[in-house]
């Protein structure tokens, strides 16, 4: 069936698009209900559901005599029980002319990393205030929110305007109070509405606002332009998925995010500069004569260019920056401090690389737009941050570009998302600094001893033993031949890292710093014993990503704490009891046992000697030494 | 298949191909990001979609992952009949799951009820098939708008082992950059069609000209009145109560499941046209045909915690 056989209700909805907003406010500003009379007031509240509302009104709702529209939104158990909105939900309504999506998101200062959630992707917001209350904090933090979002587009609406007897001089003294702020922070439409959502006025019909000549909100949002797609920005496309199907076939699908392109155009690989022309735009409809900003197409090249996923395919016109290192305004989502020169993963575009954050230069005050010395983000803290990548990276300022300039955090352990970023600039600084070639590498110096060089990572608890096994295993190399070097955390901390305490953060650096050093002698050929409590995972998995696959030897030295109490060889946890020591590992800071390492030592099962010997015997499995 | 009968891409109005492209680039984002996904095809209008879309995702290449459809024994003939055509066509690799305890123990929606049914030979039994094949991915074609535990789940939904969602502790998912990280026995839900609508469903499948169960069609069948719904007798497994008789009624189904337990509605709509018109009239969800989620309050919520997709 074409459209052309298609009836009335289709082509009615040939030429509708889509407008996604956010709803935001704070928690009694009534968001719910707006959202609630929305759907209601435009039918496309359905009449079970109704009914459903008026069960769940008589049991949780929070208006008197009134069906409650805020409980048809708010989705959760536990949020309908508390009657508060936790987490962002997506509703959806159409009219003739529009598709909406509504992210609805909570408006406690708590929730500022939801309320991110529901701006990233939209393109309006609707900012409720509270006619009798007026601008308030909160007002002030959605909409640095939603500037900082990169959202262009503001419905300032004023609600409850029948609680003030429907007063022009309430609304205009609101607007006027609002302005000025909203200029500020560079939107580009600021439309102020005065409205009751409880009751509907300016909802979708007039209301009883006689001095407001203005289109009610639906009106609005039916016809407000928005940027929508960015046509006309420089083209950009990250390679999601190589399709290869056969050896004839090689394309590149992905979804165009910004520009226009069409066959023939020339394109290049950001990070390699390499450079081809488009052959072919291909759906599954046929070859295409032109993709645009939004289109998901797979593409071929008339060269053969070495391309992968999370590579981007940018016009040779207009590049992005390509930097391992940038600045951006980053949100932190997580329970745990952010940690600065912890690896975490980044997401950035189709591309997944570590991630570092080298320094934090201030925090926003999201209430006061402040900027605060910090040395770290906590949950819901918005930071301005340098980062340094694994890789060098291609990106645009998140100003000039949404999906190019955007990056999401994720924990190396937890695998939770920790931060989202939005990259203000690159950092060229390290530039000039390159790579000195040498001439002879690791495998080289490893073979003239006879053995290959490796990181044998020691970790656990103080009074574990790590210790003294890594020192038996050291004595039974050396007796064999072998090369090797012994790092203890305990003598590193009077050199090296003599300037570092016991903070998260200081272990973190003492880590990245030994690390750093057992990679240089692995590069000299030697097996590296290392002996660390290393109390958190992320660091020891850092740790391996320095050196190649096969390289690290991670040994978990378990002896339970109540043990390494009792043995207390160094008299530390006596402390650590009489409170002499802080942030002392396995008693007052956490200690991430490792889930998978190469080799577990029960201590408790058998003396030194033999876990001594079990080391030795999975080196020569692993061939880093050969049988003696 | 390549498909040079579809209406050219200017057909589509704007929003169904911001949506279309949506979904496309969340499947190829599995495809790339996991080592053994598998899509849930439930034969419905929505997989229907989902599957369309994931052909066109993938385009020239094969559908890189199997689909998988979890069979309660209790779905209508039309569907299985369907279901299979379907695979042919589209040349699909299909796996189906039955949970042959289930059967033994004598579970169905008659002899136990909706909810042991329900939990035993779909929710339980789709985790035993994840389990059993190994999958660190699977599409659901659940769309947000069904119902408001829904409206709440991410596209990339993360399971604990044990297929566990929990509501509260869910990742945050920012622009289009969704974290697909997880650990030996975790696994993602994968939801392409969060954002669809049920008539944006429809509206597509009339554009796409997309096959679809003809029970979602007005046709005289046989029919008998139970719980305020009409309840198709599709085979001789149900009992008729004293006095009670099957009678052909005009009726179609606005969505399909196990037959005992979802109800049609009385309807002359017999073309998408038709059904488009009907739902701009519509009063009634799309779910109130399914006499599952009635069961008790937060009743989708507490399934979904529990595994159902």
């Amino acid at each position: 069936m074409a459209l052309a056989v298609a009836g009335k209700v289709a082509a009615e909805m040939a030429t509708k698009d889509l407008l996604r907003f956010i709803t935001c406010g704070s928690v009694d500003d009534g968001k719910s209900t707006l959202i609630g009379r929305l759907l209601h007031d435009s039918k496309l509240i359905f009449d079970d559901q109704l009914s459903a509302l008026v069960r769940d009104s008589e049991r949780h709702g929070t208006v008197e005599d009134d069906i409650d529209f805020a409980l048809l939104v708010d989705g959760l158990e536990a949020e309908r029980e508390q009657g508060i909105t936790i987490d962002v939900a997506y509703r959806f309504f159409a009219t003739a002319r529009r598709s909406f999506i509504v992210a609805d998101t909570p408006g406690h200062e708590q929730y500022t990393r939801n309320m991110a959630t529901g701006a990233s992707n939209a393109d309006l917001a609707i900012i409720l205030v509270d006619a009798r209350k007026g601008v308030l904090v909160q007002t002030r933090r959605h909409s640095l929110i939603c500037s900082l979002l990169g959202i262009r587009h503001v419905v300032l609406a004023v609600n409850k305007m029948d609680l003030v007897g429907y007063d022009q001089g309430t609304f205009d003294r609101i607007v006027a109070e609002y302005l000025p702020f909203g200029v500020q922070l560079g939107f580009k439409s600021i439309v102020p509405l005065p409205i009751s959502a409880r009751f509907g006025d300016n909802v979708i019909r007039a209301g009883n606002t006689p001095w407001y000549t203005g289109p009610s909100l639906l009106d609005y949002l039916e016809q407000v332009e928005v940027e929508g797609e960015a046509f006309d920005q420089p083209f950009r496309f990250p390679v999601q998925w190589v399709n290869r199907p056969n050896l004839d076939f090689r394309g590149y699908a992905g979804t165009v995010v910004s520009g226009t392109i069409g066959p023939g155009d020339p394109v290049v690989v950001a990070s390699s500069g390499k450079t081809s022309r488009i052959r072919e735009l291909l759906t599954y409809e046929g070859p295409q004569t032109s993709a645009r900003a939004g289109d998901a197409i797979t593409i071929t090249l008339t060269d053969e260019v070495d391309i992968a996923r999370g590579d981007l395919l940018v016009t040779p016109q207009s590049r992005p920056e390509v930097s391992d290192q940038f600045a951006a305004h980053v949100i932190w989502m997580s329970d745990h401090d952010l940690v600065p020169g912890r690896s975490y993963l980044a997401r950035i575009g189709t591309r997944t690389t570590a991630v570092t954050v080298t320094g934090i230069k201030y925090k926003v005050d999201v209430n006061t737009r402040e900027h605060l010395a910090t040395h770290t983000l906590g949950l819901n803290d918005i930071g301005v941050c340098n980062l340094a990548t694994g890789m060098p990276v291609a990106f645009d300022p998140y100003r000039e570009n949404r999906r190019t300039g955007s990056f999401i955090i994720i924990d190396r352990f937890t695998n939770h998302t920790v931060g989202a970023g939005m990259i203000d600039f690159g950092l060229r600084r390290g530039t000039n600094l390159h790579w000195q070639p040498l001439l002879i590498g690791k495998a080289e110096r490893s073979a003239i001893k006879r053995q290959r060089a490796a990181i044998v990572w020691f970790t656990g608890l103080s009074g574990s033993g790590k210790s003294t096994i890594a020192n038996i295993v050291e004595q039974r190399l050396h007796a064999m031949g072998h090369h090797t070097m012994l790092l203890d955390g305990d003598n590193v901390r009077h050199g090296l890292n003599r300037d570092l305490g016991f903070t998260e953060a200081d272990r973190v650096e003492n880590i990245r710093r030994s690390g750093e050093v057992a990679k240089l002698m692995t590069e000299a050929g030697l097996i590296v014993l290392c002996s660390f409590i290393s109390p958190y995972a992320a660091e020891r998995i850092a740790v391996r990503n320095l050196v190649g696959e096969g390289e690290f030897v991670e040994v978990f030295v378990d002896t339970p704490l109540e043990e390494c109490m009792r043995r207390d060889s160094k008299g530390l946890y006596a402390k650590a009891r009489a409170g002499k020591i802080k942030n002392f590992t396995g008693f007052d800071a956490p200690y991430e046992a490792p889930e998978t390492p190469e080799i577990h030592l029960r201590t408790l099962e058998a003396p030194a000697e033999a876990m001594a010997d079990m080391v030795i015997g999975e080196l020569t499995r692993r061939q880093i030494i050969s049988p003696h | 298949m390549q498909g040079g009968t579809n209406p050219p891409r200017e057909a589509l109005p704007g929003h169904l191909k911001r949506l279309e492209a949506e979904s496309i680039e969340i499947m190829r984002e599995v495809a790339a990001e996991f080592s053994k996904p598998v899509m849930l095809y439930s034969i419905g209008k929505d997989s229907s979609v989902m599957l369309h879309l994931a052909v066109k995702a993938f385009h020239p290449a094969p559908l890189p992952f199997p689909l998988m459809h979890v069979d309660t024994t209790w779905k209508f003939r039309e569907m299985i009949a369907f279901r299979d055509r379907t695979v042919e066509r589209v040349g699909a690799n299909l796996i189906v799951y039955v949970n042959r305890e289930g059967v033994e123990r004598g579970i169905g929606p008659i002899a136990s009820g909706s909810s042991l049914h329900t939990h035993v030979m779909k929710t339980e039994a789709l985790k035993q098939a994840l389990d059993l094949h190994g999958f660190d991915a699977a599409f659901g074609g659940a769309r947000r708008d069904e119902e408001k535990s829904r409206a709440k789940e991410r596209i990339f939904s993360f399971r604990s082992p044990g297929h566990i969602w929990d509501p509260r502790n869910q990742r945050p998912e920012l622009w289009n950059l969704f974290n697909t990280r997880i650990n030996a026995g975790e696994s993602i839900r994968v939801f392409p069609l969060s954002n669809w609508t049920e008539l944006d469903i429809w509206h597509y499948i009339m554009l796409e000209n997309i096959p679809v169960v003809p029970l979602y069609f007005a046709k005289p069948r046989p029919v008998v009145r139970r719980a305020g719904t009409w309840i198709m007798v599709d085979d001789e497994r149900l009992p008729m109560e004293p006095g009670e008789a099957p009678e052909m009624r005009l009726v179609r189904f606005r969505t399909l499941g196990c037959y005992p337990l979802t109800g049609a509605i009385e309807s002359d709509a017999t073309t998408l046209d038709d059904i488009l018109a009907e739902m701009r009239t519509a009063r009634v969800s799309e779910r109130q045909g399914r006499l599952i989620d009635s069961d008790e309050a937060s009743s989708m919520e507490k399934k979904k915690r529990e595994g159902y997709f």
